[in-house]
């Protein structure tokens, strides 16, 4: 299965999700919360329109490198660039000086973030989870944007759903709900983290199937999971993090097969 | 009825209807082993003293009603007399404006002086928590005396930097009729409490709307009014819906800054007319309960608004509930002929 020929014919083909994928560069990322220090210098290169899965032990760092690529977590140290932008902050005479909020949340609506635990909005309907950022963000107006909407519910598989409150929507219905809303801003890198972690086994499979879908739709996807062999069949390039730093990365065939540091060896011969 | 059909009706629905004993021998379709005596259904357990107490409890209160009505003490004739008279009328309107004035801007003082109390500025905290220490502490009785003799401390109330210029500027003498300084003394004390109910229903909703909200990028505002306040509102109404019949209630102390209320209208009717203080006292009552009966009744409708989404269905209205409950007994009823016939 080679995934990155794979993806960039399908890429010409579906080329679903609108906007152009953009790479995703995070250099020197430090955080340490209290006395433990999370992230401990990271630095990873996501090419545009590639798959990367970053596994790891829990406590590894993994969900708070995902949520520092978007600002949900200020890093003490180093830096984030989405598409060649830096995230967070801008360049003022050969520093970076913090942004204020309104420019960090319009940089926000350029990437998409599904969470483990959905947080759908649960006052609102399927389509109305949906819609509601692109009518916020003054994108679309609502029309359009419920149009938009019912065409992504329709791609996740969910078209007969969009009334239903996520309340009445299975875990897997629930997520799918939640990557169509994140999909709707039109990301041009989207980020998962441990996206299938609080679904039942049986549902999982629903969710890796819309995650697959992107991916060979070209569009620059980090997911962080737990799933070795949707990481073996979709990842462009695999990382293993531990204590806050990358042990290892390189194509899922290298890593997930002959992995070189005895730290991956012990970790992936616990999950397989 | 054919036999195959008849089994596939449950038992219970059919028994009742059934005047004539079941048939020895039901046909081929059904299968009980047992014999004819057999029955399938379980006696449910019976609760003998449960009636017993019901019993008790009803003769309580048909004896409390009957003393209610018939004692001459409620003189209930003065009652009928005074109950709709004008007078008592303005008094209720009186009570109904200041309730529903208090209620809005104590509301609108909760939620900001709630978001200052959830701020990121210290020195909004510090504010936030110190006014609604002050103003919880103070007895509402004594802030409404003490507004009411504001204007003899200060002549003028103006807005502006401190021995520097000012802004606007009131005439306290006379802005402040009784009606302004009962709207603003209940409205400043309800704030207090109000405060801490919205931060409490804020507080309830959960850090991943928060982070969802913020992850797509929503306007700061939206975020706040669609998105985090409407699910919060969930757990505010009950507990505001409280403070509100407190409200409606504390609203008699208005009597004590000359502010004629339906409490004031009745305390001094009585002093006039010194023996129908009784009757006078339950007219009162009775409009009060009538205000509190009509606050809890929106309360259900309100509840049941934010509960979509909640609930994975939203609880009938007492209302749909009478209509099923009706509906069904007509079920019963056509099923009931039906199988006698």
């Amino acid at each position: 299965m080679s995934a990155p020929a794979a993806g960039n014919e399908a890429a010409g083909a579906v080329g679903a999700v609108g906007a152009e994928p953009v790479s995703v560069t995070v250099t020197g990322a430090h955080k340490r919360f209290g006395a433990q220090q999370v992230l401990a210098g990271v630095d990873l290169e996501v090419p545009a329109g590639e798959v990367t899965v970053i596994l790891g032990p829990s406590g590894s760092g993994k969900s708070t490198l995902l949520r520092a690529i978007n600002h949900l977590e200020k890093l003490d140290a180093g830096h984030v660039e989405v598409g060649g932008e830096p995230v967070g902050v801008r360049r003022h005479r050969g520093r970076f000086k913090e942004l204020n909020e309104r420019a960090i949340l319009a940089q926000r609506g350029r990437i998409g973030f599904v969470f483990q635990n959905f947080n759908l909005f649960p006052h609102l309907t399927a389509l109305e989870n949906v819609a509601a950022a692109p009518v916020a963000t003054g994108r679309r107006n609502r029309a359009q944007a419920r149009e938009a909407a019912r065409d992504l519910l329709a791609r996740v598989g969910l078209a007969d759903r969009a009334g239903a409150y996520p309340r009445q929507l299975s875990g897997g219905q629930q997520q799918r709900v939640a990557i169509a809303r994140a999909l709707a801003l039109e990301p041009g890198v989207i980020l998962f983290d441990e996206p299938t972690s609080a679904l039942d086994p049986e549902l999982v499979g629903e969710v890796l199937a819309v995650i697959r879908d992107l991916a060979t739709g070209g569009t620059t996807l980090i997911v962080v999971t737990h799933e070795i062999g949707f990481a073996r069949e979709v990842a462009d390039t695999v990382v293993f993090l531990d204590g806050g730093r990358i042990v290892e990365q390189g194509p899922p065939a290298q890593v997930l097969s002959a992995p070189r540091h005895p730290r991956t060896r012990e970790f992936l011969s616990r999950v397989l | 009825m054919s036999d195959l059909s008849r089994a596939a009706v449950p038992p219970e629905r059919l028994a009742p209807a059934d005047p004539a004993p079941p048939d020895p021998l039901p046909g081929p379709a059904v299968d009980t082993p047992a014999g004819p005596a057999h029955d399938e259904r379980v006696i449910p357990l019976r609760h003998p003293w449960r009636w017993v107490l019901t019993a008790l409890v009803l003769v309580l209160v048909a004896q409390l009603a009957h003393g209610l009505v018939t004692n001459p003490f409620f003189q209930w004739g003065r009652f009928r007399y005074w109950f709709l008279r004008p007078i008592i009328l303005h008094g209720l309107g009186v009570t109904l404006q200041v309730t529903a004035l208090s209620a809005v801007f104590g509301l609108v003082g909760g939620i900001v002086l709630a978001l200052a109390r959830m701020s990121r500025s210290p020195v909004l905290r510090v504010v936030s928590w110190t006014y609604v220490w002050l103003l919880r502490s103070v007895p509402l009785i004594v802030l409404l005396l003490f507004l009411a003799n504001f204007s003899a401390l200060y002549r003028t109330v103006s807005l502006g930097v401190p021995f520097g210029p000012h802004f606007v500027e009131f005439d306290e003498a006379r802005a402040a009729s009784s009606l302004v300084v009962a709207v603003v003394g209940i409205s400043l004390n309800e704030a207090a409490y109000a405060a801490e109910v919205v931060r409490g229903g804020l507080l309830s909703v959960d850090q991943g709307q928060h982070e969802a909200a913020a992850a797509l990028g929503l306007p700061r505002r939206y975020q706040f009014t669609r998105i985090i306040f409407p699910q919060a509102l969930r757990a505010i109404v009950p507990a505001y819906v409280n403070q509100l019949i407190g409200l409606v209630k504390s609203t008699s102390l208005v009597f004590y800054v000359s502010l004629l209320d339906v409490f004031g209208r009745v305390e001094t009717l009585g002093s006039t007319y010194p023996s129908d203080i009784v009757p006078l006292l339950l007219v009162a009552t009775v409009w009060y309960v009538v205000l509190t009966s009509v606050v809890s009744v929106a309360q259900f409708y309100v509840e049941r608004y934010f509960s979509r989404g909640a609930l994975r269905t939203v609880p009938p209205t007492p209302w749909q509930r009478l209509r099923t409950a009706v509906a069904d007994l007509r079920a019963r009823a056509r099923l009931a002929t039906g199988a006698a016939r």
